[in-house]
């Protein structure tokens, strides 16, 4: 397997073109504009397409043309542009349409910053757009992961013909980390119900997200809920550091988990208790395991870039069995490995917190 | 005997929608015709608009994508760029696509993307009962200009074709009309072109074609089809504003 230095956005870039990605549409915005930038110089290299579209909306919904005719098709974009998606994103997931989107955050709301931010979180995990709808939405927590979570975006995009997110931010995607990037592979699954022409079939394939009749929308979903609850069932994951022995467990994913994994190891070296929680899949989310964790009499800390969304998922998880503390930083600013290390010690049941 | 006249192979058998005297139901067969004259059926996907032609993809026997508001050129453009081979077309009326999904439409056009729009012009927001449009013609009443559209006010009707037509990614523009047999003919030439146009590999290319919508325009479909000869033709001149090169497009 070959090993290289690449930034983030770009070893998710590649990696995207080893799964097989041959379509991307996306717009200008910082601070994912080395996503696009990559698929312009290497998707023609493997014949694919790449286009700027005249918009984000217009991007999206270049991607439920390609992804509903059948193409591995992706966009990628930064918070205000991926509002500018959602409602695109909710036809997509209506229509069934398999595609990876990926949201490089950045600090809102509004124009907001350039800075790295977690304050998607909401708007990525419980559908963003209008109607019910659920996107798997993967968090990679090292540039490793952007490229093998990508791969795995598109195959469980195609798996259960639904949008899948990828909600990075921008330290997440202007790092230089060493990867492995995978061999490079073109097979797909065999999508029967894609927009090709009938080419011989007696029926018409037709991609659409109407139910004007109001039993057949509740007929729609119900089937989607079904799939959703397959996918909660199955595609649940989360790493952990020392959760089994922790008299605290610090929850946090992607740049967050980076900065508590440095606090954390300080504090072990003096002795201190302190597991990590990181989910990985945002959607769905790890609630049984933190559950269970809660039952057996843990005490929790939420570190992430937000003003509190993340914590709310956690609370609901532990459901009162467990105390529950948060870390917020505000749109713009990372934490310190300092900040947290502190955090961490008034959290702890000696810590004076209670 | 030479069958002379039949039922389109591009065409379901269910019955429509459309109000009595609406001019929808005459374009499908119009675009139906061209779809069969030029033997494309099997490698063609259309893409549905929201307004009444939301439905379209119950009345073509071709592949569909039904796309969100304004937005069907992009997703025309999604799908063409998967499979350069097939024939896509977008099915847009004027709320679609010369105000919400202005940008789509230009950029489609801009870019040469090798598609065909079949716009059709009726003045109005049909779907919605009525409302004034971007091609609301100067006075004219509807439930959102009540006392008849003030150019004061709202400014101007848009006139699609002459706006593309400054452009130079498109391959074909026309405009025409179906308020008589004479202008139908016409109209199903224009339409047979632009697809013909799209099988030859040439760039964009779009159909304007004024339609009646007797329902909202308060009149019987006579009076309609009269007010279209009579009030928008003049102020949508019927011709042909691009043409780089006539194909015959008989790969049929």
């Amino acid at each position: 397997m070959e090993r290289v230095m690449m930034k983030g956005n770009e070893a998710l870039a590649e990696g995207a073109i080893r799964a097989g990605c041959r379509y991307f549409f996306g717009y200008p915005i910082t601070p994912q504009n080395e996503i696009p930038e990559y698929m312009a110089r290497r998707l023609p290299e493997v014949g694919g397409v790449f286009l700027q579209a005249e918009s984000e909306v217009s991007a999206i919904n270049m991607v439920y043309g390609a992804g509903g005719a059948g193409g591995r098709v992706l966009t990628s974009s930064s918070s205000p542009g991926i509002s500018l998606k959602q409602e695109g994103i909710s036809y997509i997931a209506g229509a069934q349409v398999p595609c990876v989107i990926v949201n490089v955050a950045r600090g809102g709301p509004g124009l907001g910053g350039l800075n790295p931010s977690q304050s998607d979180y909401f708007q990525a995990t419980k559908g963003g757009g209008h109607g019910d709808y659920r996107l798997l939405v993967y968090a990679p927590g090292n540039a490793q992961e952007m490229v093998d979570l990508i791969g795995l975006a598109f195959d469980k995009a195609e798996e259960y013909r639904n949008p899948v997110m990828i909600l990075s931010d921008a330290i997440m995607g202007q790092m230089m980390e060493p990867v492995a990037l995978p061999a490079m592979r073109t097979e797909t699954t065999e999508k029967p119900w894609a927009t090709t022409g009938k080419q011989g079939r007696s029926k018409p394939n037709i991609i659409n997200s109407l139910g004007l009749v109001g039993e057949d929308l509740e007929r729609i979903n119900i089937e989607l809920q079904a799939k959703y609850a397959r996918l909660a069932a199955a595609e649940v994951r989360y790493e952990t550091d020392g959760t089994g022995e922790a008299d605290l467990i610090v929850v946090a994913y992607g740049t967050s988990s980076r900065v508590v994994r440095s606090a954390i190891n300080r504090l072990r070296q003096e002795g201190k208790k302190v597991g990590l929680f990181r989910p990985i899949t945002l959607w769905p989310f790890p609630k049984e395991a933190l559950a269970s964790l809660a039952a057996e009499g843990k005490r929790f800390l939420v570190v992430e870039m937000s003003a509190g969304q993340l914590v709310e998922d956690v609370i609901l998880a532990v459901n009162d069995r467990a105390k529950v503390s948060f870390f917020g930083k505000l749109n713009g600013t990372v934490p310190t490995v300092r900040e947290v290390y502190d955090r961490i010690l008034s959290s702890l049941p000696e810590g004076g917190e209670g | 005997m030479k069958k002379v006249f039949a039922y389109p192979r591009a065409l379901t058998k269910k019955r429509t929608h459309y109000c009595p005297g609406c001019t929808h139901g005459i374009i499908h067969r119009l675009v139906a015709e061209a779809i069969d004259d030029l033997g494309i059926q099997e490698r063609t996907i259309g893409i549905a608009p929201v307004g009444c032609a939301v439905l379209a993809y119950e009345y073509f026997d071709v592949d569909f994508q039904e796309a969100a508001h304004g937005r069907a050129p992009a997703v025309a453009t999604g799908i063409k760029r998967v499979h350069p081979e097939s024939i896509v077309f977008s099915y847009q009326g004027d709320g679609d696509l010369a105000s919400i999904g202005m940008a789509e439409i230009i950029h489609a056009a801009t870019r040469g993307e090798k598609i065909t729009v079949i716009f059709v012009n009726n003045t109005v927001y049909g779907m919605t009962g009525g409302q004034m449009a971007p091609t609301t013609l100067p006075g004219q009443k509807t439930t959102t200009s009540p006392y008849g559209r003030d150019t004061a006010t709202v400014g101007y009707p848009i006139r699609v074709c002459e706006l593309l037509s400054t452009l130079d990614g498109p391959s074909y523009l026309a405009r025409v009309s179906v308020h008589d047999p004479a202008h139908i003919k016409k109209a199903g030439q224009a339409i047979r072109q632009a697809f013909a146009m799209q099988v030859a590999g040439k760039g964009f290319s779009l159909v304007e074609v004024l339609s009646s919508c007797p329902t909202n325009w308060g009149m019987t479909p006579t009076q309609a089809l009269t007010q279209v000869k009579e009030k928008l033709i003049p102020y949508y001149p019927l011709g042909v504003f691009r043409m780089t090169e006539e194909v015959a497009g008989d790969d049929a």
